[in-house]
């Protein structure tokens, strides 16, 4: 075998061979195992939010008294409304969507800024730069919680509070170790060449990363992009705590006290209406998140 | 030229400029609030009158609090099951899944969709699945088998177990990706060569699958390990800790004391204790492993 058809090969197979694959016996246990496989994911994975998505339109009292039952007492459509309007879903959504855009600029802007700094340019201390912000990967986050709420309270130099200021996530937010070394080793690999031959054209360094490093590092910036949203759409102890006025707070903030405010068909269709832009922008993106996961998942808390 | 003004010619200020922003964010939200938790679990901060020195004693607050050993083993506890459940699962899982050709993107699809539901939302929506009457949602489904009905998370026995099961469910996909990330790069030579020697399925999975995965699989159980530590929306949202402090984990101690009882420098104090324990642990496992780890 030639050495580029067995290049070729190492994307083909796995464990079972050619051969393996053409046993009529194993071809049929394959068959079983993964049509089971299938079957569990469909009720395990997929079941829960497809019945989240039945409560959400049924009446309370179908889902109390026989929650497996496909709507026994017909349609309530009229709780999606009550969510969105009566308990104010529609607020806490648009503060959520607010408090997600500005940490998804604050993470890409200090990632594509920071990443481009220690990759390209390399200052003489670019070095101890990059260690201490790889440094803070080692630390769980909890050591930060009580530190950072004080350091939010009163930000040293500028003697502000940003308590109940989105401030106080988006820039926390930016803190990403992971997101600064992910761009950072993407722009490792780009051809240095191209960096010298803009230098040589006059490029300074902020042409150099808007007209050169950017536009190549579209891909990287994607992965940061969708983690950043997704993360912070999540995110709940944290915003929490440094936003404590509740007119203020985003979704998964409000989702427990919701709970205790409103009938149970309409808090079930609050938590609907609080998946559904995450599992939209997940399906849509989902590429990204396949090929990544294993970058994205092994560093998150 | 002396090499201030060289720098200030070239690129130095520029360069410099661009840095701001994460020299700004790491400085102030990162680096900082790192030290800053070594120096206050040394004092007593209550927010209205300045910090005072108090040497050691918030830790013997911490460390003489009956509820310390409770929080302490609860929170191993929920460690060890989050393992028993979830680590052999999502590599099962991946194994399966990597023998699939054209629809491994729909099974991938499939096993990540819980890990993009906001947790507040699983915790929840969970919350109500663990309905201890018999019309709940899983006795009404275990009753179909003759089983239950179960008081799950208000019972202190089950309270902890459908915590981590609800865990469970909510991360192993970002898991399973993981696993299955690392077996596309496994090199096919040595499969052709087990399958030379005759090696069956299950000796191929054991002898050439696992081998080249160790340093992943060994990556993912100590990373599991120390999320699974910092454990906290679901004992929050679900129990509150309870019944009966049986869901109490260390993160809840470490939010009580700061945000119920506002002893900020007893808080810092346990977090700083349950950092250097994560970090010992972490140092002693790849100590211990290192013969075993590949690289």
């Amino acid at each position: 075998m030639s050495a580029s058809s067995r290049v070729q090969d190492a994307g083909e197979r796995g464990i079972l061979s050619g051969i393996d694959r053409r046993r009529r016996g194993v071809r049929w246990s394959m068959l079983g195992v993964h049509g089971l496989v299938l079957l569990g994911l469909l009720v395990v994975c997929v079941g829960p939010m497809l019945w989240l998505a039945k409560a959400a339109v049924s009446h309370t009292q179908d889902t109390l008294r026989s929650p497996t039952a496909l709507w026994p007492g017909g349609l309530d459509l009229a709780n999606l409304s009550a969510a969105w309007n009566e308990a104010e879903i529609s607020h806490y959504f648009a503060n959520t969507v607010w408090m997600t855009t500005g940490a998804w600029i604050a993470q890409l802007l200090v990632a594509a800024t920071g990443g481009f700094v220690l990759s390209v340019l390399r200052p003489r201390y670019a070095t101890v730069v990059t260690a201490a912000v790889f440094a803070t990967l080692f630390v769980p986050g909890v050591v930060m919680l009580i530190p950072l709420f004080l350091t939010v309270l009163d930000v040293p130099l500028l003697n502000v509070s940003l308590v109940n200021s989105y401030w106080a996530v988006w820039l926390p937010a930016g803190a990403n170790a992971f997101n600064v070394l992910l761009v950072k080793r993407f722009m490792d690999n780009l051809p240095r060449e191209v960096f010298e031959a803009a230098r040589v054209d006059g490029a300074g360094p902020f042409r150099m990363l808007w007209s050169v490093a950017l536009p190549m590092s579209k891909p990287i910036l994607g992965v940061v992009s969708v983690f950043a949203i997704l993360n912070a759409w999540k995110d709940f102890l944290w915003p929490m705590v440094a936003l404590p006025d509740p007119t203020k707070q985003p979704l998964s903030v409000r989702l427990p006290i919701i709970r205790d405010t409103v009938e149970l068909d309409v808090f079930l269709a609050s938590l609907l209406i609080s998946t559904a832009l995450p599992i939209a922008i997940f399906l849509i993106f989902q590429h990204l998140f396949l090929r990544n996961a294993g970058l994205g998942g092994a560093v998150k808390e | 030229m002396t090499a201030v003004t060289r720098w200030l010619r070239g690129e130095g200020p520029s360069t410099l400029l661009l840095l701001l922003p994460l020299l700004l964010v790491f400085g102030l939200f990162a680096w900082f609030p790192i030290g800053r938790a070594a120096v206050m679990s040394l004092q007593e901060t209550n927010l209205v009158t300045e910090p005072t020195w108090v040497g050691l004693d918030n830790f013997e607050l911490v460390l003489g609090d009956p509820l310390f050993w409770t929080s302490v083993k609860n929170t191993a506890y929920f460690t060890g099951l989050a393992l028993l459940f979830g680590y052999p699962l999502p590599l099962l899982l991946a194994l399966v899944m990597s023998e699939l050709r054209r629809t491994k993107g729909l099974f991938s699809v499939l096993a990540y969709l819980p890990v993009v539901v906001p947790p507040v939302v699983t915790v929840l929506l969970w919350r109500f699945f663990y309905d201890a009457r018999a019309e709940g949602v899983f006795n009404t489904i275990l009753g179909w088998a003759g089983l239950g009905p179960f008081s799950w998370i208000q019972d202190a026995t089950t309270a902890m177990p459908s915590l981590v099961l609800q865990a469970t469910w909510a991360n192993a996909g970002g898991t399973v990706l993981i696993y299955l990330a690392a077996m596309a790069g496994h090199r096919a030579d040595l499969y052709d060569a087990a399958d030379v020697d005759g090696a069956g399925i299950l000796r191929k999975v054991w002898h050439v699958t696992l081998p080249q995965m160790r340093n992943i699989l060994l990556i993912t159980l100590i990373l599991q390990v120390i999320a699974t530590f910092q454990v906290f929306t679901e004992p929050y949202l679900m129990t509150g800790g309870g019944p009966g402090n049986s869901t109490t984990t260390v993160l809840l101690q470490i939010y009580n004391y700061a945000y119920r009882s506002g002893e900020y420098g007893a808080s810092t104090a346990l977090s700083v204790l349950l950092a250097a324990f994560l970090g010992v642990m972490s140092g002693l496992f790849f100590w211990a492993t290192r013969a075993w780890s590949t690289s």
